[in-house]
């Protein structure tokens, strides 16, 4: 182990080069829609249970799969209803399993990001030959099922290694959602290649409101949109992205989707001037084309602050 | 340490479930189904008359809502109880004011040490649904297959005995099950399980599962989750029942007849400052137009109707 895997430098959220979104936007606003697949029965990881009870876990592998039944349609209906296109965080294997839900969101052009191959399959203790196994499969398996070719990445779980983020850059990903350390994406020092941090959110996440900060609905939809307000305000100094990460199987409940409605309908109800509704994919190319470079140069320059 | 090479493997990869008991089915793509009457929303009301056993194993899990403290955990012994003695009746009178007819899940334990509240059940109408022995026996993937048979088969027996109920539906202690627990509880003559929490609307598992019907009775909108897990209050307890119905009768115009799942613990909801409360809402939701107020077994019954 070791205290810092050193992915990137400090670099002080202020005075950085100015950051302009198309249409001279102040904030790059996606949603990323979490779809997973839970395994019943999984195998287990040393390191990490899938489930608190024996399997079958019935509880909680129910919950899960309720998002994939019933909650997706409200969440894809109200993404249709304010015209925001998703960036999906998806479990690859739910390729195979649910290829009905694959089609919904390929009708509508969202983007596919990798999450793993199953939220039951952890990386703890994978060699580097497993963990290639899991980009390759899902580098393949989403070029075969819908043409893209994978430029986002978050691990299963939220489960790393030392070389998870290298091996990303060296598969030719754009970014990762799996660090949390800005509100604006930064160049991350990889040893081939290149990549970017890129926001997602630990924060305004449907399972950190709920599950951690014992939020209520309602209260959840206010989160989002203090969030927005305060990015919009800094985004006119140096442009912010903002995510909202969520999952069809908490969200999606009826006692829970207005939330989620309320806060797009504020966010998409700003001018195209303030907010730029965009993928992760979208944001990250504008970023590789117009800002890495003077990022990554601003950095060097002013190296630990 | 490595992981095994066979973590790498899926031999349940593949379309629909990673498993047997039932098969995967989007709710927005069935076919729309009409309550009686014309209603829009059945609204099933449930609730649990449980025993707490002092003595209950913390293994394989604590079942909620279990002892806390080193035993003789008095405290939540007692506080459980309450329930059973007091909650209960304020719950009960909200029920009446609204005309709510009920399912009320009770370990047959309950049934057995308090035979008065099988009578109250009876005499109001409600239907008597299983829920184990008592909150210290819960099924659970791994148990003894002998051990689980004669827990359903003494909980049914005791409930149809002292209830005079033919008890068609379970509610397992914890929602917890075996591999097994659908197949023993359709061979005991159950027709449904509350314990699948996958959905807004009954589906019909597979064999493998005893081809037992999964209500919608998830643990969602149920007070021990939102209050005592989630922390919220009762007044957000009742925005959320509030919202969830205002969204769910939204969808009836397209898709069919809903159903709104309310659960309520009588230690929770029973509580002398929560009940009013709870008689707004319930107050409310009775009052909006096209509601059924039906209990586990007619929902089921109407559903097969159509199905």
């Amino acid at each position: 182990m070791k205290p810092d895997l050193e992915l990137y430098d400090y670099w002080p959220y202020e005075g950085r080069p100015k950051i302009t979104w198309p249409n001279g936007a102040k904030v790059a606003f996606w949603v990323a829609p979490n779809i997973e697949f839970y395994e019943l029965d999984p195998p287990v990881n040393p390191l990490r249970k899938a489930w608190p009870r024996p399997s079958p876990d019935v509880l909680m592998a129910a919950s899960r799969d309720y998002g994939n039944r019933a909650g997706h349609r409200r969440v894809m209906d109200v993404m249709d209803k304010y015209n925001v296109r998703g960036s999906v965080s998806l479990n690859i294997g739910l390729i195979d399993h649910h290829p009905e839900l694959i089609e919904e969101a390929k009708e509508r052009d969202w983007e596919f990001f990798s999450h793993g191959i199953y939220n039951t399959r952890y990386s703890y203790e994978m060699d580097e030959a497993q963990e290639r196994a899991i980009l390759e499969d899902s580098l393949e398996s989403v070029m075969k099922a819908t043409g893209q070719k994978l430029a986002g990445y978050l691990a299963p779980a939220l489960t790393h290694t030392e070389r998870t983020i290298d091996l990303l850059a060296e598969y030719g990903f754009l970014y990762s959602c799996d660090l949390f350390q800005d509100d604006m994406p930064q160049p991350i020092n990889v040893k081939s290649g290149r990549l970017i941090s890129m926001p997602y959110s630990l924060e305004i996440n449907d399972i950190i409101v709920y599950n951690a900060y014992l939020g209520t609905p309602r209260r959840y939809g206010q989160m989002i949109k203090d969030q927005f307000d305060q990015l919009l305000l800094e985004g006119e100094d140096c442009g912010t992205v903002m995510c909202i990460p969520l999952h069809a199987y908490a969200v999606g409940h009826p006692h829970r989707i207005r939330g989620f409605e309320e806060a797009l309908e504020y966010i998409t109800g700003h001018a195209k001037e303030d907010v730029w509704v965009a993928t992760g994919r979208e944001i990250a190319e504008y970023y590789y084309e117009n800002y890495y470079d003077a990022c990554a140069a601003d950095i060097a320059a002013r190296k630990g602050g | 340490m490595t992981l095994d090479k066979s973590y790498l493997e899926y031999p349940n990869r593949r379309q629909g479930m990673d498993h047997d008991l039932y098969d995967f089915s989007m709710l927005d793509r069935r076919k729309p189904v009409a309550w009686p009457n014309g209603a829009k929303m059945a609204i099933w009301v449930s609730y649990s008359l449980e025993y707490f056993p002092l003595d209950q194993p913390s293994k394989p899990f604590k079942v909620p809502g279990g002892m806390v403290t080193p035993y003789p955990d008095l405290r939540h012994y007692t506080t459980r109880d309450y329930g059973n003695r007091v909650g209960i009746q304020r719950i009960w009178k909200v029920l009446d004011k609204h005309g709510i007819k009920a399912s009320a899940a009770v370990n047959s334990k309950v049934a057995e040490r308090y035979p008065y509240l099988i009578d109250k059940i009876n005499a109001r109408g409600d239907e008597i649904i299983g829920h184990g022995v008592d909150m210290g026996k819960v099924h659970h993937g791994g148990m003894d297959d002998a051990e689980e048979k004669a827990l359903i088969k003494e909980s049914l027996d005791v409930l149809r005995k002292t209830s005079g109920q033919a008890v068609t539906g379970w509610w397992s202690p914890g929602k917890s099950e075996s591999w097994n627990t659908g197949k023993h509880l359709t061979a005991n003559g159950v027709d449904y399980s509350c314990d699948w929490g996958n959905d807004d609307m009954p589906y019909q598992m597979n064999e493998a599962a005893g081809n037992i019907w999964a209500m919608p009775h998830g643990d969602e909108v149920w007070d021990r989750t939102i209050i005592m897990d989630k922390k919220h209050n009762e007044e957000e307890f009742c925005e959320q029942v509030e919202d969830a119905f205002t969204v769910l009768n939204g969808e009836t115009d397209q898709y069919g007849g809903r159903v709104l799942s309310i659960i309520l613990t009588p230690y929770i909801m029973g509580q002398h400052y929560r009940i009013k409360y709870l008689d707004q809402i319930l107050g409310w939701i009775m009052t909006q137009d096209g509601v059924w107020s039906a209990n586990g077994a007619e929902i089921l019954s109407a559903f097969k109707e159509q199905a």
